[in-house]
């Protein structure tokens, strides 16, 4: 074996290699989230009644928010990691309160009874719960799993998307800038 | 009064015929966008699972982007058009099989340039041992 085989036999193997340990530290489930700057899909969905006995009646539109931020949260009663991210989410929603910020949860392949009964043992509904038959709205933010979380800024556009546990670190890092866009009257 | 049932008959044929013919269409209307929507539903990737088309997938979310192919489709929207649409939320992640561009051209040109390379060094090396002997061997 001459040099010049040694050279053309390392040339053709290194580049494989480089596939391979690239692929080994990717995580294959993985998705990268693509509606970031897109306009947020706009969704009118019924109120989940935290009363068992009473029926549906309010319909939320995300287009009745505009001109404010709007964090979205995908979850699931059946979701162990929306359990560890809830109190997060709540403490946000409760600290942003009196300012232009709303919370909403949007639930995911789930029974309103087993959500309600979710929401009393993580101390009460803070925040409105959305149903989303047959997950349209999950499948037009691109929805991969649950917990996913996004943030609309005031002008309609999907400003953050996380896949994934979130915690009050990243959502006031996210809301904080997008506060400043918003417009006062 | 033989002619008088053989006119309402042919009456009865010109009305029914058209029924009967819309009747037969409905379903096939139906199975033609069935199989439409398992062509596209088969290019797309299910985002909760390993290497699984939403056709494929028996998951919940893989049946409900199923139903979204179809009503897309059932609307008038082209398969391009619907594959537009998961573009645009997933990526071209959702896409099975990428499409032929930038980087991507590398999975589709790579196996032919080392088939090429491979056939190159099977004749090389064919040619060399078929040739080498008897260019070297002494006659007899």
């Amino acid at each position: 074996m001459n040099l010049r085989s040694v050279l053309i036999a390392v040339l053709v193997t290194l580049p494989l290699v480089a596939v391979f340990l690239r692929g080994m530290r990717s995580d294959p489930r993985f998705v990268p989230p693509a509606i970031p700057g897109q306009p947020a899909p706009d969704f009118a969905l019924v109120r989940m009644p935290m009363a068992a006995d009473e029926e549906p009646s309010d319909t939320i539109r995300l287009a009745d928010y505009r001109g404010k931020v709007v964090v979205l949260n995908f979850w699931a009663s059946w979701c162990v990691p929306c359990r560890v991210e809830h109190p997060e989410l709540v403490a946000v929603a409760r600290e942003y309160r009196d300012r232009d910020v709303v919370f909403l949860g949007i639930l995911y392949k789930d029974q309103p009874g087993n959500a309600r009964a979710w929401l009393n043992e993580m101390g009460g509904e803070v925040y409105p719960t959305l149903l989303d038959p047959g997950s349209r709205t999950a499948i037009d933010y691109g929805l991969t799993g649950v917990p996913e979380t996004v943030i609309v800024d005031p002008s309609g556009t999907v400003a953050f998307k996380r896949i994934g546990i979130v915690n009050r670190e990243m959502l006031v890092r996210e809301i904080e800038p997008l506060l400043a866009e918003v417009v006062r009257p | 009064m033989i002619r008088r049932p053989s006119v309402f008959a042919l009456m009865l044929v010109l009305v029914m015929a058209p029924a009967a013919a819309l009747a037969q269409a409905e379903p096939q209307d139906e199975v033609e966008l069935e199989k439409l929507t398992s062509a596209v539903a088969s290019q797309l990737r299910c985002p909760v699972c390993q290497g699984l088309s939403v056709e494929d997938s028996p998951t919940e979310l893989a049946r409900d982007m199923r139903a979204v192919v179809r009503e897309q489709l059932a609307s008038g929207k082209s398969p391009e058009e619907v594959k537009a649409y998961f573009v645009s939320k997933y990526g071209e992640w959702i896409l099975l099989e990428p499409k032929p561009r930038g980087l991507n051209l590398a999975i589709y040109l790579l196996p032919v340039a080392a088939l090429v390379a491979g056939a190159g060094l099977i004749v090389r090396s064919v040619r060399r041992w078929t040739g080498a002997p008897s260019a070297g061997a002494p006659e007899s």
